[in-house]
């Protein structure tokens, strides 16, 4: 039976606490295992030193992710080569298991728009940082493969716990739900959004239920266990694109978890929240659960650790080194993606930026 | 009167606080007002003093904070909502459109709402993406709203009062950039600031320019460096994006015979070219010059990276300035 045949507030879990197996492990190969585990510290680690690069003003406002790095790397590593992905903006995790380098997550929360740029082949939308805009994008991003025949492509789309209190999330899930929409939507549910708690957003039982409205499956897992993140994300993309039997459907995957740190680094969650309570969360640490995991079954050991320990701070010194040391964009770029062309009032709005800035020098406009 | 040293952000808190003490049918809603109080601490401390019924934290969603406030302010009551930033108002804006601009008109009066609907605007704080943009005139565009931009700690508090106490629907937009700029004296009892009235900041002969919300700053900077060159312009605070003050606005012109209109939204479209055709109709025969706009380029407003290059800054004011003049 599908892990996805279940009440819809029957939370799917491998793994306990301790990374003791609670459940059924999913078929993974070790090789996966271990890279699962290697990028969950990738996103960690990354994530402590942008916001500590934020605090030394060498960047903008951030949205942290740690704790929520077993929902990233779960559920994005269940994706084959050729699905989509549609993120929110906190997810830099699996953006990078995805293809976007480090660097250009740095870039774009540096304020360069090029941190958007997506590379070739990486099939990622931008980030969307009006909350649940992006779900009707992901319904039709998908609508789209499956109009084009292109039955082996999926769309997932990551939103929060806010967000399905928004509009867009319900006309987005109702689209796809009448239209059959190859969509795996992956609420990650942590707790929290800025300082309104998951209680005022739904008077639902779980975000999982939600689903039943639109007519499709909805299932809860525990989003701190990145084993069963990543059975119902495989579950939910088989259903999507090779079912059983009939067409292809949407699913609703609430993760249930918990942001350790502030909503972005403007946040002060002291404000709203007590330390009692993150330290309960803390206990549910994806990264030591999968670790113990992997040590007690054998598949990896304090050398392998300490390898992927160094190679994680490399790549991530490396990515900051290589977003730093990035030229500053040109200044007339903003005037060269508005359309396909200039148009002639944006060429002369372009020409007089430009005598502006040959007369009066970048001194001319910088504040301090 | 005894008075106070407040910023902006906190002059709107006081204004808030100053008027919900007076009248019961004031509250405020939105996201993250209450325990948080507002991102911006724009309402700290309300909730304790008010309570859960008055100080509202609402799930995530505009178009349900401001849909539900017409409805309670259709049934009497004046809700304050604010929306985080004024990038976040568009799934709201069906409701601040189609319903809360015209429920007087729809209704022949028989329904009206008192409401007003607060967001900070604007850029120039390295914010990310979607949170400085400088919109106004969406609203301004949309008969039955009333657009209120005040750029003073004083203005803030006597604006937000009259707004709350107006019987038709104000869009109360926020200068984030000067937030916590600089303190002005507030006084601490209930005051008004009327609404559609603009103000002459500073009296010139030369040039009359025209600019309001955090642009304001560079305007005046621009204006004090100019007088080295001997020129004395006049700048005027609109205050009241809708309905404007043309009197004013064509008072001061027919003055100087020369305008500069200096705003962050947009060229096109934005408030300039409504004063610019003010100016043509009312006082065209005093006209010595084109008016000059400095304004947002008509690009998408940058990541931080590149805002400072789109923002109106003090020289690209200055020289604004003495094109108008030197024509």
């Amino acid at each position: 039976m599908s892990v996805l045949q279940r009440d819809p507030q029957d939370q799917v879990r491998v793994l306990d606490e301790d990374g003791t197996v609670v459940g059924e492990v999913p078929d993974i190969d070790d090789e996966t295992l271990v890279e699962m585990y290697r990028y969950m510290r990738l996103a960690r680690h990354f994530d402590t030193r942008a916001v500590s690069l934020q605090r030394q003003g060498r960047m903008g406002t951030y949205p942290p992710l740690s704790g929520q790095e077993g929902a990233q790397i779960g559920s994005a590593i269940a994706l084959d080569e050729q699905d989509w992905m549609v993120p929110s903006y906190r997810e830099h995790g699996a953006s990078l298991l995805r293809g976007l380098p480090l660097k250009q997550t740095l870039l774009y929360w540096m304020g360069h728009e090029k941190g958007n740029e997506m590379p070739e082949g990486v099939n990622i939308f931008p980030p969307a940082v009006p909350i649940a805009s992006q779900i009707p994008h992901a319904t039709g991003a998908a609508w789209a493969k499956k109009l084009r025949g292109e039955d082996d492509t999926a769309v997932i789309c990551y939103f929060g716990d806010g967000a399905t209190s928004e509009g867009d999330f319900h006309e987005g899930l109702n689209f796809a739900g009448v239209f059959d929409t190859p969509n795996v939507f992956f609420c990650n549910n942590n707790q929290w959004a800025i300082s309104v708690p998951r209680e005022r957003q739904t008077a639902s039982e779980t975000l999982a239920q939600k689903a039943t409205a639109y007519g499709i499956d909805g299932v809860q897992v525990d989003g701190m266990d990145p084993l069963a993140v990543y059975s119902v994300t495989k579950a939910a993309l088989d259903k999507a694109k090779n079912p059983a039997e009939g067409e292809g459907r949407p699913t609703l995957i609430e993760a249930v978890q918990y942001r350790f740190g502030a909503h972005t680094t403007a946040d002060d969650p002291t404000v709203y929240r007590d330390d009692e309570e993150v330290e309960k969360w803390k206990a549910k640490d994806p990264i030591p659960r999968l670790e113990s995991f992997l040590r007690e079954t054998g598949r990896i050991d304090d050398e392998g650790v300490e390898a992927i320990e160094a190679d994680v701070k490399q790549r991530v010194a490396d990515a900051i080194e290589a977003a730093e040391s990035d030229p500053r964009p040109d200044p007339s770029e903003m005037f060269n993606h508005a359309y396909a062309e200039r148009t002639p009032e944006i060429q002369a709005q372009y020409e007089e930026f430009e005598a502006l800035r040959e007369k009066f020098g970048d001194e001319g406009f910088l504040r301090e | 009167m005894s008075s106070q040293n407040l910023t902006i952000v906190q002059a709107v808190r006081d204004g808030l606080y100053t008027e919900m003490n007076l009248d019961d049918e004031v509250l405020v809603m939105g996201e993250d007002v209450g325990k948080n109080g507002g991102v911006f601490r724009a309402t700290e401390g309300l909730w304790d003093e008010f309570g859960d019924d008055r100080v509202i934290d609402t799930p995530l969603a505009e178009s349900g904070i401001v849909g539900t406030a017409v409805g309670m302010a259709a049934m009497g009551l004046k809700p304050v909502p604010e929306i985080q930033f004024s990038g976040f108002m568009y799934p709201g804006f069906d409701q601040i459109v189609s319903h809360m601009s015209r429920f007087r008109n729809r209704t022949r009066g028989r329904y009206t709402l008192p409401m007003v609907l607060r967001a900070p605007y604007g850029g120039g704080i390295r914010a990310p993406e979607s949170h400085s943009e400088s919109k106004e005139m969406f609203y301004a565009h949309e008969a039955g709203l009333k657009v209120v931009i005040p750029s003073t700690p004083y203005d803030t508090k006597g604006l937000l009062i009259s707004a709350i106490r107006d019987p038709d629907p104000v869009i109360f937009m926020e200068p984030k950039l000067i937030y916590r700029a600089f303190r002005g004296e507030v006084p601490e009892e209930e005051y008004t600031v009327p609404i559609g009235e603009a103000a002459v900041r500073r009296e010139g002969t030369d040039v009359s320019v025209f600019t309001f919300g955090a642009m304001t700053r560079p305007t005046l900077e621009a204006v004090e460096n100019l007088e080295a060159e001997g020129i004395d312009a006049e700048v005027v605070d609109i205050r009241t994006i809708s309905p404007l003050d043309r009197e004013t606005i064509v008072e001061s012109f027919k003055k100087t015979g020369r305008a500069v209109v200096v705003h962050e939204a947009p060229k096109n479209g934005g408030l300039g070219a409504e004063i610019t055709a003010t100016i043509q109709e009312e006082a065209l025969l005093y006209q010595e010059a084109p008016v000059k706009r400095v304004a947002g380029y008509d690009v998408p407003y940058p990541l931080y990276a590149l805002e400072d290059y789109y923002l109106p800054s003090v020289a690209r004011v200055e020289e604004g300035i003495r094109e108008a003049v030197n024509f």
